[in-house]
């Protein structure tokens, strides 16, 4: 009679968590909606509520306990004895929520299927990024300490605005909640509200904010949830911020950074689920930066935060989670409009920024073992260009594609194929070819999703292809 | 169109009317015993369907992100309950499941989308955030906060501009309320008296973030005074309240007195969203509504004092669980959108 209550998926992300605290304890009564315990997840502590009405027959797994997988049982809840067995309709009082009562045979089995983490080809994107190695630029010596790219944005900002009282940081939901995303967690504690603020909902007129307070002078972080919603803003982004200096004749700045997600994150749908890279890196006036590392993320939004022009910062929510090497320095900035060879090689050339790097890099060990040596190439900086760099990279290989997690038409893929074709000709020994999302708005439904999607298997068959293989 | 109503104003525009006409008050419906019921049902089943969604997205079975609107039943029962298919049109934002089934549109075709199914009510390319029936007047399901009051205010152009008596019936929340669109719509809807309930679900979060902390003026209703937009605020718990003033917005806007806001003072027991740990609100206070306040305990305790007996309500409650759960099964037995559905309805015409 009893079921199974079972360690559930709280996030999107979620594989297991901490059982952090009961709220209850064996022998007690629990109704639809009671929160039953307190659980971390890899994002937040969240509640787990009962679904099903019975009393608490026996707790599996203790509180304080880490590394719960999802699935695995964390209690056993007793349906409420003959009341259930005699009445299957409904329990005692009417108010009570009954839908879910744990009784009839047939529904017993659907109420305790085992809770898995939901189907999204986010996640073949992140196992492509787990799967590599990140080797950051710095001094042989200088200790590296695993971090989060999530972290280590954080701590790029915190260490700002610790040198520099100008520099804040405004958005949605980054003071008291600790950032949507979790990125600016700890700053408000820091800091306090005057330099950690949160904004209402109100996307164009913070933007227009932080820019006015940019050309008197101040430092502003704006945090977008994620670019979607900068959508709202984006008149700012370009007409105000990013056409001053020239507007005025170099009169006026505005030095501010636009930082927050960008591109697919998992299953949410067309309406959060695009890559700007290309819209902002067409604008002149902007830098436009989209790292891909932890010590990228860290050492870039550093150089993004001192620059006297504004700065599109395109962070990716799939990579917030994923550890790297951060080199412990007092100061590691790296410079703006600098590409980086994550991995060399000598038969391709393989040109990606953002979560496609991590997607390159899978390829190239695939490509490893069938005998091509390819070169990754993350562009880090998409305005401007560092175009010597894969110039020169295709000077060596003679064979390039472009691995971009968005659309291909007018991308940044497009700028690298036109830069081959123009200034890099008479080295090229086949077209560029390009893997990029498929040209539609980002469908729901997983199977979907996951052919829209770059996949390394694509970026594979591309390079061989370009490697007449 | 526009161009009358903008002589009118001009006419009027050098003194100020001191006493513009305003909506009555409005009253506790006057439901009879069969509507009360009906009002149980539909809330009884967006209550299980939400539930069910969320047992759905902790088994993997929902992804991305999904709103659940427990709490907030009455409001849109209460609204629904008072439009016409087939003549107005509703538009909402991403917390919409509740909307579509107070609309009477098809618990199984909302779940298969929430399970990104072919049987999906947008083929399963929408998911939770965005659903549509145009044939029920329902407008969506849409994901960027505030978006739907300009598109709503676009829907009621339409009502005007074509003559049909069509309203539309246009819902946000307390965090869209700070949106600058939603200011740029107010203006226009009273220039041309364009027929357009503006109705406010504050349920006192955006998001993380307490309506005290978003908005200078908390009094949301008032939001639309300085373009001349009549407001009224109604409890949001009460579905009898709710449509109550829904019969005052429709008289006003059927009347062509252009838009008019109500406020719904309401509140939601889950998070903003399934990943949302809600640590911004004690557990106290959500006690306090599911205990005190909950729209459902309310309509089952006047239908008892109406003479309805617990059975009955039983009966009600094993129709709804068995329709919930026979969408749940729907929504997990549906296959998948067959490969090809990644490139269609990207255009309409081919070129």
């Amino acid at each position: 009679m009893a079921t199974e209550l079972k360690m559930p998926a709280l996030s999107p992300t979620m594989e297991e968590g901490t059982l952090a605290k009961w709220l209850v304890k064996e022998g007690d009564d629990v109704k639809s909606g009671d929160i039953l315990a307190e659980i971390e997840t890899d994002k937040a502590t969240m509640e787990f509520e009962a679904v099903d009405e019975g009393k608490i027959a026996k707790i599996l797994v203790p509180e304080g306990t880490d590394g719960v997988k999802v699935g695995q049982p964390i209690a056993l809840l007793a349906a409420d004895g003959e009341a259930v067995s005699d009445a299957p309709a409904a329990p005692g009082k009417a108010e009570e929520p009954a839908a879910q009562a744990p009784q009839p045979a047939e529904q017993k089995e659907e109420a305790t299927p085992t809770p898995h983490v939901f189907e999204t080809a986010a996640r073949d994107l992140v196992a492509d990024v787990a799967n590599t190695v990140d080797e950051p630029e710095v001094l042989e010596g200088t200790p590296l300490v695993s971090t989060t790219v999530r972290e280590a944005l954080r701590d790029a900002m915190a260490e700002e605005m610790r040198k520099d009282d100008r520099v804040f940081v405004m958005g949605e939901e980054v003071a008291q909640y600790q950032g949507a995303y979790k990125v600016t967690q700890g700053l408000l504690d820091e800091f306090g509200p005057r330099r950690v603020i949160d904004t209402p909902i109100t996307e164009y007129g913070f933007a227009g904010l932080g820019s006015g307070a940019a050309m008197g002078g101040l430092r502003p972080i704006v945090e977008f949830m994620t670019f979607n919603f900068a959508m709202q803003a984006i008149d700012h982004i370009i007409n105000s911020a990013a056409k001053t200096n020239y507007m005025s004749g170099g009169q006026m700045r505005c030095p501010i950074v636009f930082r927050g997600p960008n591109g697919a994150a998992a299953r949410v749908g067309a309406q959060h689920s695009q890559n700007y890279g290309p819209w902002y890196a067409s604008v002149p006036g902007l830098i436009v930066i989209a790292p891909y590392s932890a010590s990228d993320a860290k050492g870039l939004l550093k150089a993004a935060i001192r620059s006297e022009d504004p700065v599109v910062f395109l962070e990716n929510e799939l990579l917030y989670g994923q550890h790297f090497d951060v080199p412990q320095m007092d100061d590691y900035v790296l410079p703006i409009g600098k590409a980086r060879i994550v991995r060399p090689g000598k038969d391709v050339t393989i040109v990606s920024y953002s979560i496609g790097v991590g997607v390159a890099l899978e390829a190239a060990q695939e490509l490893m073992g069938q005998g091509i040596n390819a070169e990754v190439i993350d562009l880090r900086t998409l305005r401007p260009l560092d175009k010597a760099t894969v110039l020169e990279s295709l000077k060596r290989t003679n064979r390039m594609i472009v691995v971009e997690e968005g659309w291909p038409t007018c991308s940044i893929s497009s700028e690298i194929i036109a830069i081959a074709m123009t200034e890099g000709f008479d080295d090229l020994d086949a077209p560029v070819l390009r893997v990029t999302n498929v040209d539609v708005p980002l469908p729901y439904a997983a199977n979907l999703e996951k052919l829209a999607l770059i996949k390394a298997s694509d970026v594979v068959e591309a390079a061989k292809a370009v490697c007449y293989r | 169109m526009a161009r009358s109503a903008k002589t009118k104003a001009a006419a009027s525009a050098a003194p100020q009317i001191p006493n513009r006409e305003r909506p009555a008050e409005p009253k506790r419906y006057k439901a009879t015993k069969d509507e009360l019921l009906q009002f149980y049902r539909e809330m009884l089943l967006i209550r299980r369907f939400e539930e069910r969604a969320g047992q759905l997205y902790g088994l993997g079975l929902i992804g991305g992100f999904c709103h659940l609107y427990i709490g907030q039943e009455a409001v849109a029962v209460g609204l629904q309950s008072a439009m016409t298919v087939g003549k107005d049109s509703v538009i909402t934002g991403y917390r919409d499941h509740g909307h579509m089934l107070a609309y009477g549109i098809d618990p199984k075709v909302i779940m298969a989308e929430l399970t990104g199914r072919a049987a999906g009510i947008s083929k399963g390319k929408g998911g939770s955030m965005h659903m549509f029936s145009v044939e029920h007047g329902f407008y969506g399901g849409h994901g960027i906060v505030g978006a739907q009051v300009s598109l709503g205010t676009g829907l009621a152009l339409k009502h005007k501009y074509s003559e049909d008596g069509g309203v539309c019936l246009t819902y946000f929340g307390d965090g869209a309320v700070n949106q600058g669109q939603v200011y740029e719509s107010f203006n226009m809807a009273q220039l041309w008296d364009l027929p357009v309930i503006y109705a406010i679900e504050n349920n006192k979060y955006a998001m993380g973030t307490s309506i005290e902390r978003s908005s200078s003026e908390p009094l949301l209703y008032k939001r639309g005074e300085s373009f001349r937009i009549p407001g009224i605020q109604v409890d949001g718990m009460d579905v009898l309240a709710v449509r109550g003033a829904a019969e005052v917005a429709l008289e006003w806007t059927r009347a062509g007195k252009g838009p008019i806001i109500i406020e719904f003072l309401t509140y939601r027991y889950r998070g903003h969203s399934m990943s949302d740990p809600a640590k911004y609100r004690s557990r106290e206070e959500v006690q306090d509504y599911r205990e005190h306040h909950d729209p459902i305990d309310r309509v089952s305790k006047e239908l008892e004092a109406m003479g309805v007996k617990e059975e009955e309500l039983k009966a009600i409650d094993k129709e709804i669980k068995d329709i919930v759960v026979e969408a749940a099964k729907f929504a997990e037995e549906a296959p998948e959108p067959d490969p090809g559905e990644l490139h269609t309805d990207v255009l309409v015409e081919t070129y």
